[in-house]
């Protein structure tokens, strides 16, 4: 069994009053891509939010390469490995493309990801360099977005529901870039509604439902039925 | 013939003045590019930025004083010690004001102005000082046409074109500035991308103080100052940055510089008219282009 690059232990998360997560508990492997699904408000987005640092979390709740990392502000967490592809992009608007990619740079962790390596992987990029980041299509800018998280060479990738507001055909042609990027090594985590993308993609699966863990296993012994169940909670 | 040469004598004396605002419209352009940099990247708006003008000016007296060495060369010494405070000042104390409210930090820096202000009272007294710079004071240039500048608002005007020029340039070529405008369009999403805000944002200070200390140290050798003077200073600096239109550097000295040329035409009507002019000016470019003369154009 390859060695756990993540793990998540009995993690907490709130809103003020509102509890958002009970106790999740899930790994990621070393170069593994784990898939996790789930219904609006089943508190993925939060998941990530907590392990990427912008939410609070329970020091011991999150462990990345053996290192308690949970309630970690987002910049040391970033700078240890972890890189979150925000849900809606959530591109610099007065930044060029080129520059939002030198932002995701700018802590000059080392490994194979740089300009013209994210340029290799996205072409249309290299094109667009100059322009206004907002001037971009929607699926374009989701591969800045990629790109950008890609910049700070991290070990996990945390991509927050990319297939969101774009057509199918730009969602395939997203979705099959990602094996590259995992060839390079990185592990992802991929939130996702989509679930048929999710299970093509993923070799683990977790769903949430009402912020618990409903089902986890591989993605091959996943049927229709089982996650219906786990999804809806029926 | 006597007619003639008396009209020309007019039209001259009205260049005369006009230049003489332009010039003081750098001063008041510096004054107000350190508090456009602040609002423009953490959207907030330092009340007492008027008051670090004048600490910068009791500062650059200190030093003046005990080192007898000429204001100007003083900025060597005034520049980073402003510095130093605002990264102090807005890690220790601005930085836990910031949030989605506006009005925290209007309060604090408000509370900030008026102990600034009593400190430099109890220090110094409120006997007006003046930095004496020496020749250069008096030296002008002869442009032709019975017209002068003088050297020392010609080098205030310098440094102040000087200065916009820098921001600019570091704004929008260098890493930090990428940095600055970054965190300016989204916090969280920066904090992701490993920049920490309250670093960001304690260099914006620094730098807008080092601007401060430049602009204290010109108006303490143009001008008497005393501890009460830095809120007519704050507001100078907010009018140019509002005629100027937010979020443009090359706006703010255009908006400094038609403060000035208004306040020199209203003084040479009336002496009494001299701050109401430029505040006319203000309230004219308000009512007939409230987004400001040069907007930053988005995206």
């Amino acid at each position: 069994m390859p060695e756990r690059l993540l793990e998540v232990r009995a993690l907490d998360a709130r809103y003020g009053d509102f509890q958002a997560l009970f106790g999740v508990s899930m790994d990621v492997a070393d170069g593994e891509v784990v898939a996790v699904i789930g219904a609006n408000g089943a508190g993925k987005s939060t998941l990530l939010k907590c392990i990427a640092g912008a939410m609070r979390a329970q020091r011991d709740a999150i462990v990345f390469a053996g290192r308690s990392i949970g309630g970690l502000p987002a910049h040391d967490v970033v700078a240890l490995g972890i890189a979150l592809v925000p849900e809606g992009r959530r591109l610099f608007p007065s930044l060029t493309v080129e520059e939002n990619l030198l932002i995701g740079g700018q802590l000059g962790r080392r490994g194979p990801w740089s300009l013209t390596r994210v340029y290799d992987l996205f072409p249309i990029l290299a094109e667009r360099a100059k322009q206004p980041s907002m001037s971009l299509s929607g699926g374009q800018q989701q591969m800045v977005a990629i790109g950008r998280a890609l910049m700070s060479n991290p070990k996990l990738l945390l991509c927050d529901e990319i297939s969101l507001g774009l057509a199918p055909i730009v969602i395939r042609d997203i979705y099959a870039r990602l094996p590259a990027i995992v060839a390079e090594g990185i592990s992802l985590m991929i939130v996702e509604q989509d679930i048929v993308q999710a299970l093509r993609v993923g070799n683990h699966v977790y769903c949430l439902q009402e912020g618990r863990v409903a089902l986890a296993g591989e993605a091959r012994t996943m049927t229709r039925e089982k996650i219906a169940a786990a999804y809806f909670g029926v | 013939m006597p007619i003639c040469t008396q009209n020309v004598g007019r039209v001259m004396e009205w260049l005369n003045t006009i230049l003489q605002g332009v010039l003081l419209g750098g001063l008041y352009a510096m004054f107000a590019a350190g508090l456009s940099l602040i609002f423009g990247v953490m959207r907030l708006v330092n009340i007492a930025h008027g008051d670090l003008i004048v600490l910068a000016a009791y500062i650059a007296l200190v030093t003046v004083e005990t080192l007898g060495i000429n204001p100007l060369t003083s900025l060597v010494i005034v520049v980073p010690v402003m510095a130093a405070i605002g990264y102090v000042l807005q890690r220790g104390l601005l930085n836990r004001t910031l949030g989605d409210d506006l009005l925290p930090p209007l309060l604090v820096t408000f509370g900030l102005s008026v102990i600034i202000q009593n400190a430099l009272l109890e220090f110094f007294t409120a006997d007006s000082r003046k930095l004496n710079a020496g020749q250069v004071e008096i030296a002008s240039i002869h442009i032709g046409g019975g017209l002068a500048v003088g050297v020392l608002p010609l080098i205030q005007f310098a440094l102040a074109v000087a200065v916009i020029a820098a921001l600019q340039w570091l704004f929008y070529r260098t890493a930090l500035g990428r940095a600055f405008r970054a965190t300016s369009d989204d916090q969280p999403v920066a904090q992701l991308m490993g920049l920490n805000n309250s670093h960001v944002f304690a260099l914006a200070m620094a730098l807008s103080l080092a601007i401060v200390a430049v602009a204290g140290v010109l108006l303490a050798v143009r001008a008497n100052f005393d501890p009460s003077i830095g809120p007519a200073r704050l507001i100078f600096g907010f009018e140019a940055v509002i005629i100027g239109g937010l979020g443009s550097m090359w706006g703010t000295l255009a908006g400094g510089v038609i403060i000035g040329v208004a306040q020199a035409i209203g003084a040479k009507l009336d002496p009494g008219w001299n701050l109401l002019a430029g505040h006319i000016a203000f309230l004219l470019v308000l009512a007939l282009r409230p987004e400001g003369l040069f907007p930053k154009v988005q995206g």
